[in-house]
This record gives C-alpha cells, structure tokens and sequence, in this order.
C-alpha cells in the first residue's frame, strides 16, 4: 500500500527524524494560509500523488512569496500531472504539501528494501541524491553502499557508520545520519514497510540531516496489524473497479486491452494474459478469483469485466480447490443478471468439469466452450478480430 | 521414491480443525497420504473425524505419533509461529500452504531456520505431491500420474496446468513440488532441481517461474553447472505491467528488474528449453524427451 509524501513524513517524525517543517493543503487559499503560518520567506509546494517523478513532471515548485505559492497551487490543484510512474494519463492531484524551505549544502540517497536473495531488508545509501536511483544503479553502481540488517540483532551503529563514512560524512553528520538510518529501520521493521525511501536526505549548511522527501510503501499482508497505517489509504489514488474489486477479495489489476479475463490463482491469470498476447489480442485485466471464491464473488467478478466495457471476455479455470460448477454458476448469475452482450469464451478444466459444463450448456447463453487454453485463447483473439 | 514425500511419510496437520485445514486433511487422506495427527491449541483430546488425534503442540504430536513431517493451514498472523513450532519439534519437512504471512514473520522465520534441520516448502504454495504415494496440500489429487517427469514451480495453478498436460499426453510425474509465490521463501528452485538431478526416478524437468527477483536467472546458471537432464521452463508475466503486484506478493517488476523477457532469455542461455506458450508445457517436454531418446 503506497501512501502520500506528508503522510510519510508524519510516520518518519513520530520515529524522530527531521524533517521541514509542513501542512498539507486542499485549496490554493489554503495554501497561502498553511505558508504563511510557517513565516519565512521560501516555500516549497508539492503535488501529492502516489507516484515518483513529481519534480521532473512540474509537481514540486520553489516559491519565493505568497503570490508565487497561491499561483502554483492553483495550478497544480486539479491539474493531470504525468510522471514516468504514472503512465500517460497521468493522475489528478488532490492535494498538496506546503513546506518551509531548507538550506540544502549536499544531497545523499537512502533507501531500504528487502533483498529477497538474501532474505533479509538491505539498507542502500548513495552520494547521488536527487537523482532516479535506478539509474545510478545502472551506470555508476560503485556509488551505491550497502549494508544487510540481521533480523535477530537490528541495524547495528557501525553499518550505519560505515555508510556515513563511505558517502563522506563527517562532523556531527555521522551521529545525524547513524539516528536517522536507525529510525528508519525501525520504521521498516515495526511497521511492515515494504520501501523506505528518503531522495533525497539533505545535508544542510549547519551539518544537520534532513529528510526532504519521503516514500513509504507498506506490505499489504502486514496492514491487518496496523490500522493507522490503513487510515492513511487515499482511495482517489486507486482505480475505482480496482478498489471496489479488491473490497470483495478479488486481485484485480485493470490494463489496456479489450479482453476480459477471469481466471483462478496468479500464475496461470498471468499465463492467461501472456497467451492472449501471442495470439495478438491484449488483456483488458489481471483477475485472480482465487481458490475460495464463491458464485457471489464470481458475479461480481463477472460485473466488474462487463462494466469495463470489454470486447469479449475469456474465463480460464483449472478447478483445484475452487470448483467449476462455483464458477459456471456465478457466470450463469452475472450473466441474466446484468446481460451478456460480448462475447464469452469459457475453458473449464479440473474439479468438477462435467458438472460446470453442463451448466452452462444448459444456461441457454451463448457462450463459447473451449477445449484448452490455447484454443480459449484463440477464439477470444477471433472475437476481437485479432486473429 | 521421488523426492521428499513418499509413502513413508508421517504427516500432522497444524490447524486441523480451521475450514481450510479440515476440509484439506479429508482430500490428503482420502488420496493415501498417512495423517498421523492434527494440532490445534487447546483441543488436545479430541480426534479429527474419528480417526486422528489432536494435540495441544506440535512437540506433543511428534512423540506421540511420530510424526515427521507438518502442513501449516495456520491462518497468516499465527502461521510463522507455528512454522517455527513445527522447527523446533522434530520434523524434517514443513509444507506451509497459508497466504498472505506478512514479509517481515517470513524474515524472521528465515533467519530462525539457519540452524535447523529441516527443509520449509512455502509459504503461499499449492505444497507438494508424490503422485500415487503421498499428496501434502491443497493440489486436484486425480489429475495426476505416477510417472518420472519432475514439476517446480512458484505457481498453483499453472502447475496444474502442467500437470494437466502432461497426464493428458500418458506422462507421469516423479513429484510436483510449488515453492511458493512469496519473496521469502523455504525451499527454492535450485533446492529442487539439484534434488531430482540426485533423483534416479526422475528423468526430466519442467520448472515454471514467474516475473519478480531473480531466482530463476539463478536456478538457469545452476541448471547449467550441475543438472544434466532436460529441463524445460515457462516464465509467466510477459505482459504484466511494472510496479504492480501481479496477485503473489513477489510476483513485481521493480525497479526493471525482474522481468520475463530478461528470465526466458537466462534459462533459454543456459540450456532450458522455454515453452512459447503456456498451452506447450507438456508437449514441449515430450518433445525434449523424444529428441533425447532418438
């Protein structure tokens, strides 16, 4: 679960690590009052969205008066702010983040994430902060420290002075930074985050280390024992089918194509997705039904593919723990229910075949059977025209 | 004999009495595997549909029955702790089928299982089945044969898939194991193809992954170092987005990596032959073994 940059940072100070002084903000004059109550004479105005890139995409602006800050806000609020994380849409923003400017002397990267070959959460600092850390892992990966943290003991202070010393801290900043890496680590370990990413972590004129930007992403099977996390879930974020699919125990993901798929466990959704695409057409989604579903959820599953307004819809299901017949019935359900005006190609295979066959035979709708995988995917690929 | 489960094998159910765990352990048992014994916490005394005793620990269950193996079907915020029980009571094998175990218990578990004699399947997997001898998990029991083609895979049911293909083209298979969709995992796939390389009832290999980290680029430099019978892979995700979470929790391109394009390129570089399509696992596989054996 992704959640806002203010938000971050409001997890990141009640763990004690710096950060500017802030107020988020849902309208231009709100804005203005937030800056003017944090007085100074540099702002800075950020787009909040779910997405990196913000900087590059105009989302973030320095302002040097009220004027400037009420321009910018106005702006960017309601504006479609297009990152290389958002995709070409881009996303609306909503909100803002009004922070008092710092006095910015070096900018550093850190950023912990587990290293699933290791099994383990690597922490990663590097001196080239500000910048896509992605790229410096590509062109200068000698820039990036990093350092493992044993699940039984936690980060211990000399990794933390190792990295400080290899990004060529010194002074008081070694002791800064050692507290900040150690909060984060916490961050990570009590709160099940699955990123911590501070880019850039400033070191100011003073020596002191601050957090100028924040990215907290946390493991969605690790909410059910954080609900203060949950309470920061921003649905304006999410795709509406996508929330309302995921409300009723379904993993959805919406995409670009026309093909409509409803299929059980991840691998073969994937699978299923990947097959359409040989044969030319392009899935309009991912949908894992999963292995508990019950005809309700396969309706509704069902609904949410008609509401996409889908060129046809292929269903590919191996019955292990869920039953064909459970299946047949929830798309003989939808089907009356909302109509079926597409196109419908059904492979049915494993637990209880014969019985979810003769169901939809005998549904009157017209639906296409399919032998096997490749031949449900071949016709869903003919019903579009694609092959 | 196959790997790891056979007719030998003593299982105990950790949840037994949960929907999941009871309705698992009627399918287990009705397919031939021996259920010695069932754990839920504070119903020591009672027996599982008349036949199988319950035990209030797992240690209790081991020197009771003797037991020697656990299936976890504990539900995600208890089912690292019964993993580590099931480690510390005695059992050589833990097959954990639960969903959903938050990343960070996995890590912890991880690190805890360094010093124990004992080999974890999972979490987040369908488990693993000897066909005809012994079937841990939560796998169709009768779309299988014995045979001598091994299956690994992240997957549930693509490996029914597989399997499915390969009963329908009369080729059995030695045993199925699923290593689960979760970016922390027990038993890997170099774990399991060096085991049926050891395996003298093994022939061939079909191993599925899927987008996300990169122990399939591993398993293929391993594949071409230290197995010497045919394998054939399939990598499912070729046309999932970045950044999403693709339903298993490892199953995510980050940062572009992770990909299938850069998977299928690694095993097809090392000597495993891709599947074009996940329709042509099993047909892909008899292929292999024909041109070997003509």
């Amino acid at each position: 679960m992704k959640i806002h940059e203010y938000q971050a940072k409001e997890v990141l100070a009640s763990y004690g690590v710096p950060t500017p002084k802030g107020f988020p903000a849902f309208s231009a004059d709100e804005a203005v009052q937030k800056a003017q109550e944090l007085g100074g004479d540099l702002w800075v105005v950020k787009a909040q969205i779910h997405a990196g890139g913000r900087g590059k995409a105009g989302g973030v602006k320095l302002c040097r008066n009220l004027e400037d800050v009420r321009s910018v806000a106005d702006r960017l609020l309601g504006a479609k702010l297009v990152t290389h994380q958002t995709g070409p849409d881009g996303q609306e923003v909503r909100r803002l983040y009004v922070e008092s400017g710092v006095d910015i002397a070096r900018e550093l990267y850190l950023g912990l994430v587990l290293d699933r070959e290791q099994s383990r959460v690597v922490v990663m600092a590097s001196s080239e902060g500000g910048v896509d850390i992605e790229t410096v892992a590509a062109e200068t990966p000698e820039l990036i420290h990093k350092e493992w943290i044993d699940p039984r003991v936690g980060l211990q202070g000399f990794q933390s002075r190792r990295l400080a010393f290899s990004l060529g801290l010194s002074g008081k900043s070694v002791r800064s930074f050692g507290k900040v890496l150690s909060a984060l680590s916490k961050v990570y370990e009590e709160k099940d985050a699955s990123m911590v990413e501070i880019n850039p972590l400033v070191i100011t004129g003073d020596g002191s280390v601050v957090a100028l930007d924040a990215k907290l992403t946390f493991d969605g099977n690790g909410l059910f024992r954080h609900p203060d996390i949950v309470a920061y879930r921003d649905l304006d974020e999410e795709d509406p089918l996508e929330v309302r699919a995921n409300d009723l125990g379904l993993n959805y993901i919406k995409l670009d194509g026309n093909v409509g798929c409803m299929v059980n466990g991840a691998g073969l959704a994937m699978a299923t997705m990947d097959i359409l695409q040989t044969f030319g057409a392009q899935p309009a989604n991912f949908l894992d039904v999963g292995g508990g579903a019950t005809k309700e959820m396969v309706m509704e599953a069902f609904k949410i593919l008609v509401e996409d307004q889908v060129a046809a819809i292929f269903v590919n299901i191996f019955g292990g723990i869920m039953k064909c017949d459970v299946i047949a019935e929830g798309i003989v359900g939808a089907a009356a229910e909302v109509g079926l005006n597409v196109p419908l190609i059904v492979r049915l295979a494993g637990t209880n075949v014969g019985k979810g066959r003769e169901i939809l035979a005998s549904s009157g709708l017209a639906i296409t059977p399919a032998a096997s995988m490749k031949d449900g995917a071949q016709l869903a690929a003919q019903a579009v025209g694609r092959a | 004999m196959a790997i790891w489960v056979d007719s030998n094998t003593r299982l105990l159910c950790q949840g037994i009495t949960g929907s999941a765990g009871s309705f698992h352990s009627r399918q287990m048992m009705a397919y031939g595997t021996h259920l010695v014994a069932g754990v839920t916490p504070g119903k020591a005394g009672e027996t599982f549909d008349d036949g199988v005793p319950i035990f209030n620990t797992v240690e209790q269950a081991v020197q009771e029955t003797g037991a020697n193996t656990s299936v976890v079907f504990v539900p995600p915020p208890f089912a690292a702790d019964a993993i580590m029980e099931a480690a510390d009571s005695g059992v050589k094998l833990i097959v954990a089928i639960t969903e959903g175990i938050p990343v960070m218990d996995m890590v912890r578990v991880s690190t805890y299982l360094q010093g124990c004699d004992v080999r974890l399947i999972g979490p987040n997997c369908p488990g693993i089945i000897t066909p005809g001898a012994c079937k841990i998990g939560i796998m169709p029991g009768h779309i299988h044969q014995p045979g001598r083609v091994g299956v690994v895979s992240r997957s549930g049911t693509l490996t029914y898939e597989a399997v499915g293909q390969l009963s329908a083209l009369g080729i059995g298979q030695s045993t199925c194991v699923g290593i689960g969709g979760d970016p922390v995992n027990g038993t890997n796939f170099i774990d399991t193809l060096e085991a049926f390389q050891n395996d003298p009832d093994t022939d061939a290999i079909i191993m599925i992954g899927e987008i996300g980290g990169s122990a399939e680029e591993q398993a293929a430099a391993f594949v071409a170092e230290r197995v010497t019978k045919p394998v054939v892979g399939f990598i499912a995700g070729a046309t999932a987005p970045p950044g999403r979470r693709m339903g298993h929790a490892g199953a995510i391109i980050a940062g572009g990596k992770g990909t299938a394009a850069e998977k299928m390129k690694a095993l097809e570089q090392h000597g495993i032959t891709v599947a074009p399509t996940p329709a042509d696992m099993g047909e892909t596989l008899q292929r292999v073994l024909n041109e070997r054996n003509g």
